[in-house]
Order: structure tokens, then sequence, then C-alpha cells
């Protein structure tokens, strides 16, 4: 079948290309890019020349919660709630339960992600046995299976040995260690950031050193490996300068930073709702200083990728004390939405660098297909709606968790459509595409 | 707000005769009227106790649970007392937090209790905001009587009315604060409370222990003790909890006391009329000598007696006050 989405602006960072172009896909693939494509058969999807198709947007770091977590969110559901974000893949972190540090986890999770059908999904294994930080997971056998990288996510790679053979190890299959940059001793039992709002609200600080520190361990240890390393959910700015210091050097690090460390601070710990557990995750909410970095380097080229951290949590577990919830929110829904309010329309980044964080990127740093439009490359197209109104309701979304502190915002920009090789998997009413053209 | 209204057997101003919120969660929720008037209130309060026959029908009908998460001996009692003198109906739930971990959460109990009707709830817990949760989905009013390290309101309200009944205002005191001031929720309540109503107030202990960027309270913070009190109209002492040595917060107690412990010598660095509090309960050679504690400045024992008026105060006023009496 051959689809043709016709009228829209066409932006691709990596073929350099920006305008009003359409787009012929061919069953899978993509088929042509250029001005007035003849019809020739194909369906044709109308777009208002304000929309934007561009390749697909891949989310680097999700939590699917499946195997073993199925009340917080099964990989059916998450990639639902990935396709309706606008995204076309996510790579899944392997802290499920058990967790991902053998090749059966790893196919168990690939089946589970073609019976549903959605997004596409690159599952990351673990570091470690059990990503307890003593013995290195058969790394082998999980990228014959699938995987794509290595985390131990959810706790930091446990020692500066551990990481250095991680590196080195997995250099051998070209596959990144991402850290969860984290000081276990500095966190200890902080549940916030350490500043004036836990000060005052009497919570237990997590210092922006306890990131930074770890960072700075790992970008000396991608030195002396010459390997690939790469922080997760980065939120201090002390850490953005340690990447900074480490890529000047030619060290191969790379950052991402998530939607809420760029939009919130901790000052949403006391209100709107005092002690709102959907504000509590980790790293936690910064102050407005850190908030203010993340910005900067998401604009001046520091950092290479926005990742959701898309954590969900049934609500039984979030309704309870502040120090008793569980770290962590919704991500995959408001992205995008949140990206194009905060910075695009903020001013702070083009459409085009948007594309990159959101797609060009996370597709090179984990080598995996995607991040283009180029003829023959999957079909993976997500079309955006820079102007679309947003409201976001939690209750409508996908994800089988409701934990967003997002809920009733009213954001500008949004997803038109998602098209996974080659299927539209969303068509978003409230953008005028109707979803019979699916 | 002017000075003049915290003068005490002056009034209020007459549109603040209640409490604006449903709740008494935190010294940061009030307004300086309100404060105040919780004060007046309590010193009307006070004159019950000295009566023969100590009790008012102002709660008659009401049912008050004072629900206690966390072990507490005269915070629970303090409240007890006040509510029978009130003459509500009272029931004291003390909730070992082993029993929570076998399984309610403490929304579900908070809900069980709800379904009983009860006014207030009066909660004592680990957790800072527990109260907070509370008040979201309780229709009763809630007291936090303390709540991990955030607030101790009542215990704050109870400290302001000791000072203003000895020194007649808290505009211009110096009360210096020393302590495990980290993990106090006195602390943070009287830090609100002290700020607002124009005290200055300065904070000292072992930098390990000073919460960060707490300037940012208005407060001056220090590590030398003799600064802290020099001058000052108030010592409050806040309690070192002998834990804390774990965590590396200082080497040890008796090296604690050295450096900061409340002696005469530097108490006498203070107002030759400096009053010395400490919210109890006390670690006598630690964080206070013996001497200071049974000594002529101290006023640790009228605090504990006014403690009992202050709450009488909060539960009359949260209760609906003048209004509720008139309707019942």
């Amino acid at each position: 079948m051959k689809r043709l989405l016709k009228g829209g602006r066409v932006v691709d960072p990596a073929a350099g290309i920006d305008g009003q172009l359409d787009v012929l896909i061919d069953d899978d693939r993509i088929a042509a890019v250029g001005r007035g494509l003849p019809v020739d058969g194909a369906v044709v999807v109308e777009l208002r020349p304000d929309f934007v198709v561009c390749p697909g947007l891949i989310d680097m770091h999700v939590h699917l919660r499946e195997p073993g977590q199925e009340h917080k969110e099964t990989i059916a559901t998450g990639t639902a709630a990935a396709v309706a974000g606008g995204f076309t893949a996510v790579a899944c972190m392997p802290n499920t339960d058990p967790i991902n540090d053998n090749a059966n986890v790893t196919a168990y999770i690939v089946s589970k992600a073609r019976e549903a059908g959605q997004a596409r999904v690159y599952p990351i294994g673990a570091v470690s046995r059990g990503s307890r930080g003593e013995l290195l997971a058969d790394i082998a056998e999980l990228r014959q299976a699938g995987c794509v990288a290595l985390s131990d996510d959810g706790r930091p790679v446990a020692t500066a040995l551990l990481m250095r053979r991680a590196l080195e190890y997995a250099a051998m299959f070209g596959m990144p260690v991402i850290d969860h940059c984290e000081d276990p001793s500095l966190k200890g039992d902080g549940v916030a950031h350490e500043g004036f709002q836990a000060s005052t609200l009497g919570l237990r600080g997590i210092p922006g050193a306890a990131e930074a520190i770890m960072v700075e361990r790992d970008v000396q240890l991608a030195e002396l490996t010459g390997a690939a390393f790469h922080v997760a959910h980065m939120s201090a700015r002390s850490s953005l300068r340690a990447v900074a210091k480490g890529k000047d050097a030619g060290i191969r690090v790379t950052c991402e930073v998530a939607p809420h460390h760029f939009t919130l601070t901790d000052e949403a710990l006391a209100a709107p709702v005092p002690y709102d557990t959907n504000v509590k995750m980790n790293p936690p909410l910064r102050e407005s200083v850190d908030r203010d970095a993340m910005v900067a380097g998401l604009a001046d080229g520091t950092v290479d990728a926005i990742a959701t951290d898309h954590a969900p949590h049934h609500y039984d577990e979030k309704q309870v004390e502040f120090d008793n919830a569980p770290f962590g929110i919704t991500g995959l829904e408001t992205a995008v939405s949140l990206t194009f309010d905060r910075l695009v329309h903020g001013g702070v980044i083009t459409l085009r660098r948007m594309i990159e964080l959101l797609s060009v990127n996370p597709a090179r740093i984990l080598s995996v297909p995607g991040g283009t439009l180029a003829v023959g490359a999957p079909a993976d197209v997500t079309i955006l709606a820079p102007d679309l109104r947003v409201r976001v309701a939690a209750a409508a979304m996908r994800s089988r968790s409701k934990n967003t502190p997002f809920d009733g915002w009213e954001l500008r920009g949004g997803v038109a459509a998602t098209i996974v090789g080659g299927r539209m998997l969303f068509a978003n009413e409230a953008a005028g595409l109707a979803a019979a053209t699916a | 707000m002017t000075p003049a209204s915290t003068t005490p057997g002056v009034a209020a101003p007459p549109e603040t005769t209640t409490l604006r919120g449903k709740d008494l969660l935190g010294i940061a929720d009030l307004s300086p009227a309100e404060i105040s008037l919780v004060l007046d209130t309590a010193e009307a309060m006070k004159e019950i106790a000295s009566r023969p026959i100590k009790k008012v029908p102002a709660l008659r009908g009401k049912t008050v649970v004072n629900l206690f998460f966390e072990p507490s001996t005269r915070t629970r009692t303090s409240f007890e007392i006040a509510e029978k003198r009130l003459s509500a109906d009272t029931l004291n739930l003390a909730i070992a937090s082993s029993s929570v971990a076998k399984g309610e959460t403490l929304a579900d109990t908070a809900l069980t209790l709800e379904a009983m009707r009860p006014d207030m709830i009066v909660l004592r817990h680990s957790s800072s905001g527990a109260g907070h949760l509370l008040s979201r989905i309780c229709r009763s009013a809630i007291i936090n009587a303390g709540d991990g390290m955030h607030e101790h309101p009542t215990q704050a309200l109870l400290d302001a009315f000791t000072i203003r009944e000895r020194k007649g205002r808290i505009a211009g005191l110096k009360v210096a604060i020393v302590g495990d001031l980290l993990h106090s929720r006195v602390l943070r309540s009287n830090l609100h409370l002290l700020t607002k109503l124009g005290a200055e107030a300065w904070i000292c202990g072992p930098p390990t222990l000073i919460p960060p960027d707490v300037a940012r309270f208005g407060v001056r913070a220090t590590s030398r003790v003799e600064e802290a009190v020099d001058g000052a109209d108030v010592i409050m002492l806040l309690r070192i909890q002998l834990e804390r040595m774990q965590g590396a917060y200082f080497p040890s107690l008796r090296e604690y006391f050295n450096v900061f412990g409340m002696t005469r010598a530097r108490v006498r660095l203070a107002k030759p009329d400096a009053i010395v509090m400490h919210p109890g309960p006390m670690n006598r050679g630690v964080e206070i000598a013996s001497e200071v504690a049974d000594g002529p400045d101290s006023v640790i024992l009228e605090q504990v007696a006014n403690g009992v008026a202050v709450r009488m105060a909060v539960l009359y006023l949260l209760a609906g006050g003048a209004e509720h009496e008139e309707a019942a």
C-alpha cells in the first residue's frame, strides 16, 4: 500500500531538508520526498501547510514495567501511549521484575512488543546481573536478543571498576552504557532537591552534587576506555558542566534531559498542591538555576536528547505520604507538547533542533534505525501540529498510569499523527486528522 | 500588620475573629492577625485552668480523634487535656508504624475514621506533609501535631504565647535558637512565626545541622553560639537526637556540649532578663546544662502549661469559635 503525505512542511535534519514537500510511503519504507509528488494510486493524507512531517520520534528512556509490574503499565499500554505521544520507537529500561539481565527476558519483551504492534521497542539490558552491581550481565546474549544499550537504571553502576569493565566490554558490541548517575551515600534517604524548598517543607534533600560526582567519574572512565557513556535524565547544572568539559576534550559522552527537568522546579513541591507525590521523581526537580542550565544546554547543543524517563506508577502507590511514594512520573504523552510550548514557542530552540533532540540524536546514540526520512528508510514518521492547542487530560491518557503533574495544563503544540512502519497508528482528531485515514 | 496588635490585651483587628482555613497544617499558612487571634484566645483559655472546675462546654458534641503515628507523651497529653477541658468527646489512637507496615495506608486509616464522622483529627506522623494528604481527602478539620521535619504549629504558638506573656511583645526581640535545626519541625514553625511577628531570629548549630538556604527565611544563621546568644531576649534550645552521631553530623555528644551546650556562662551573654526555652524532651548535659534547665531563667514548665491553653484556643477556633457556640 502507498500513502502520500501531502502539503505539509517536511523537516529532516539528517538530510538537511526543510520545506513544503510531499512524502511518499510505499508499504513500510520511505519511497520519495519531493515537491508535488504524483498521487499514482496512493492514499492521500492532506496536511495543513503548518503541519510538520519529520522522522519518527524516539524516546530513549522509558519504563514499560513488563514483565512483573503490569499493574503500572504493560508493553501494550506503554507503546500505545508512545504513539499517542508521537513516538515511533522507545527504548525500555531493564528494571522490570525479573530484571532484563538475560536473553529470555529480552526475548519476552521483544515478542510482547511485536504482539502489541504499536511503537517499536528497543530493550536496554542490565549492566550487571540483577542490576546488583557485582557481576556483569551476559552482554553478548543480551545484544543478540535485541538489546541496544546497557544500564542499571534506577540505580547507578555501583563501582568505578564495574563501570570501567562495562564500558570496555560493551564497546565490543558498539553499545553505549547509560548511567543513572547518583552517589548513593550523598543521596541517602533523600526525597527532594536539597535547597530552600526542601528546607521549608522538611523533606530530606538530594544535592545536585550527588549526580555530578558520578557524571565526573563516568566521564573519566569514558576517557580511560574510549567507550561511549550516556548520562540518563540529567538534572543538575554541575553535571552539565562536566558533560560540556568532557565533550570539549573529545570524550565520548552524551546526555539526555527529561521534559519535567526543563519545565518545572522544586517550587512545584509547595504549590499548587503541597507535597504532591506527582512531582516526586529521581533525580528530583531542582531549583531554577538548574532548570535554566538544562534549557541552555538544550539550546547550545551540550544536551543531545530529550527523553521522558516515563515512569508509570499505580495511583495507590502515589496516594501515600511523600516520603513513601515511589519516584517517577509518566511522560510519553506530554513530551511533545512541553517541548513545543516551553522550548520551541519559548524561542529557546528551533523546530529543527527539536527534531534532532527527539529523533536524530537518540537514533545515533543507540545506533538504531530511524532519525531520517531518506528514501529506503523505514517509514517511521511523526506529523506534528505546532500550533495545536492541547489541554492535558490525564484521565484520557493511554498509559495505564496517570501520575503526571501536568494534568489540566494548556500547552501549544502537539501530535497530529504517528506512522510506524508505514501504518498510521495514531491520528489526532483534534488536529483534524480523521482516524479513518488509518 | 502593626506591632501593636501583638501586644497583650490589644485585640486583633475586628475582622479577624476566625481562622480562614479548615485545618491547621502549619504556621506558614497563618497571617500575623490569625496568629494574634490564637494567642489572644489562648489568654482567655488559660484562665480556665485556674478555676476549680476546669471545664467549659465550648466543644460539647464535637468528636476529636488524636491520631498519633509516633510516640508522644507531652503533645498527646496536652491535646487530650485541652479537648477534655472544652468538653469534646476524644478518642486516642496510637498506631505503631509496625502495624501500618502490615498493610493499611494512611489514607485508608483516615478514610475509615472519617466514615465515623469525627469533627477534628489531631495528627502526629513521621512524614512531612502527612497532614496535607489528610487535608485533601478528609472533611474533618486536621490539626498538625507534628509532621516529620516540617512543622509543629501548636508548639510554635505556645512558644510565642510564653514569650509574649514574659516579654509583653514579640516584635523586635532577639530570639536565638540553638540545636539540631535540620531535623526540627519546631524550628520551622518557629521561624515562620517569629519572622511573621517581626522578631529577629538567629539560629545556631554545627553547619551539618543547618538547613540549606535557610537564610531565605529571613533569619541569621551562625555556628558561633556566643554570637547567637549575645544580647538575646530569648534562648530556645532544640533537642539533639542521640542517633545523629551515626549520620556524622557531629563527632560526639561531649563535643556537642562543649561547643554548643547552653551553660550558665553562655546564658550570661544574653540580656539579663533573658528567658530559656526548650520544647522537650530535654537531653540534660547535651543541648542544655541542668543548671540552666532548672535555673531561674528557665520557662520550660511554663511552656508546658501554656501548651494546654494554646491548644484549647486552636481547637475552639477551628470548631468555629463563637459562631459555633451560638449555634449550639
